[in-house]
């Protein structure tokens, strides 16, 4: 029973990051309609960041922040000369801007701070967690951090005005533009909140699958499918997948016989065609209906 | 009277498609004016070409301002608010939302919210299902929802494409009669595209009638409706 909760608990921690990279995805693809491949990339090079910044002595949160800040603006500046002026273009075209954008980004990480495993910190310790075993500071942290930025975002799209816009402008753009949204900088807006969130995500993994250019392979992965299990048109939905996939991702490594750590990942891309299949739209997506 | 919006040989396309061939009319402030015309005349297109929604050439001027090459953000800033055919509804937000979203330029928050108040008073079925997903508002509702979402950004001008389309004919008088209130009390100037050309002619001052992409005839709207040809062609008696 105590190992069933340890992998319960093991699996909401890294559900969590799941959670924001799905999140990111999310966003991005409710803006431009193209899934981000270079998301996980994004996150790798925000975390190389930081962490270049604590080797020049820059305090943990006071690197946290600086790199939030970076990504964020590095977010706008990608859709701003790469997948601004793609907008129209057809959907290949993007798809190729989106695996150049991943070549790019990996091997210059590889080439300023090159392809050796190094350690990460974390701020929270990694002793048991109020002297529990059944899980530790730094995965109450991560799911702690990830429940914050939740929430804030939350406020931040119910209750803010710019929240109420980019929504808008990410339903039904034409309507946006005809209130007076400037529904282009709301995209790039989406891009650079999107890049941070996924800063956030690196930043909190980076203790557990060490930092190195291609960490966040995997982990895209599993944030691929979690947005594609809670439908990519819903962010509450991707967010709640994550915390599923990150769950069922442990209870199948543990429990069924021969799945182990090797098969973990093909878990993921059988729970992303299982769901393509049996229910497109995902968990909590809307079918896309196309007047004709 | 000035003319508030001078649109001077207007043409329009849709890739190699011309839509408009050379259109002139001109919109005086506080008139309620009306463009009338078969499918396929360009009415939605002259309406989409006001706010650079579609490529166009000629000058249009709108107290003053030119606004081709303005964004279509930009030309709705200036005080031109534009429901579109279908009504344009952000269908996965609440009323509230979306009577927000209309006013969603402007800075005055205790404007913005008297105003909401005033649009539950003009439109009581509203405030009855403000926290509704709007998409769930029956057609009559969701047009009621577009004319106060566009009267929330306290526009100058306001455009609308075939409001009447799909509705019932007594909700269609309703709605016309709310028009031409906003009108006289509100002092919107107002040109509506329609089809219902009979209602149009009752509510407007002022109307012109398209064909394929030209203007072929303008005046009173009450000497429009006694046209003969206007007759035979679009009132059907």
């Amino acid at each position: 029973m105590e190992l069933f909760t340890n992998q319960i608990l093991a699996g909401i921690a890294t559900g969590a990051i799941y959670a924001c990279m799905a999140l990111a995805v999310v966003m991005i693809y409710q803006a431009i309609d193209h899934l981000n491949f270079a998301q996980g990339e994004m996150a790798m090079f925000s975390t190389f960041v930081s962490w270049q910044l604590m080797q020049w002595g820059v305090p943990y949160w006071g690197a946290f922040v600086l790199t939030l800040a970076f990504s964020f603006a590095g977010g706008i500046a990608i859709e701003r000369l790469l997948f601004k002026p793609l907008a129209k273009a057809p959907i290949l075209t993007n798809v190729a801007g989106f695996i150049a954008l991943f070549a790019i980004i990996n091997s210059v990480a590889g080439l300023i701070w090159d392809f050796t495993i190094k350690q990460y910190p974390t701020p929270f310790g990694s002793s048991p967690f109020l002297g529990s075993q059944l899980i530790s500071t730094h995965q109450a942290g991560m799911i702690g951090v990830t429940v914050l930025l939740l929430m804030g975002l939350y406020f931040f799209f119910q209750f803010t005005r710019i929240g109420l816009a980019m929504r808008a402008a990410a339903s039904v753009p034409e309507s946006a533009r005809l209130v007076g949204i400037n529904t282009s900088w709301m995209i790039a807006l989406g891009w650079g909140m999107a890049a941070a969130i996924g800063s956030i995500a690196g930043m909190l993994i980076a203790p557990v699958v060490f930092l190195e250019p291609n960490m966040m392979g995997g982990v895209l992965i599993y944030g691929f499918a979690a947005a594609v299990l809670g439908g990519l048109t819903s962010p509450l939905g991707a967010v709640i997948g994550g915390f599923l996939v990150g769950i069922f991702e442990n209870l199948a490594g543990t429990y069924i016989p021969g799945v182990g750590n090797e098969l973990k990942l093909p878990i993921a891309l059988a729970l992303i065609i299982t769901v393509l299949v049996v229910k497109p739209a995902g968990l909590f997506g809307r079918p896309i209906v196309k007047r004709v | 009277m000035t003319a508030m919006l001078n649109v001077k040989d207007l043409r329009a396309f849709y890739g190699q498609v011309q839509a408009l061939h050379g259109l002139s009319f001109a919109l005086n402030e506080g008139s309620l004016t009306t463009l009338l015309g078969a499918n396929g005349a360009g009415k939605t297109t002259t309406l989409r070409a006001i706010c650079n929604m579609v490529r166009t050439t000629g000058a249009i001027e709108f107290e003053g301002a030119t606004l081709s090459g303005r964004s279509t953000e930009n030309i709705v800033r200036l005080g031109i608010a534009h429901v579109p055919q279908g009504r344009g509804t952000f269908t996965t937000m609440t009323v509230e939302e979306n009577l927000q979203l209309g006013a969603i330029t402007r800075k005055d928050k205790a404007g913005v919210v008297s105003d909401i108040e005033r649009m539950y008073d003009h439109f009581p079925v509203l405030k009855e299902r403000y926290t509704q997903q709007a998409g769930t508002l029956s057609g009559g509702e969701q047009q009621m929802l577009a004319v106060a979402r566009a009267l929330m950004l306290r526009p100058r001008l306001m455009l609308l494409d075939e409001p009447s389309f799909g509705l019932a004919p007594l909700i269609v008088r309703d709605l016309f009669k709310i028009l031409g209130k906003i009108n006289r009390e509100e002092k919107v100037t107002i040109l509506v595209v329609e089809q219902n050309a009979q209602l149009a002619l009752e509510l407007a001052d002022q109307a012109y009638v398209i064909e394929t992409g030209r203007i072929v005839m303008s005046g009173k709207a009450n000497e429009i409706a006694n046209n003969e040809d206007v007759r035979k062609s679009y009132l059907g008696y």
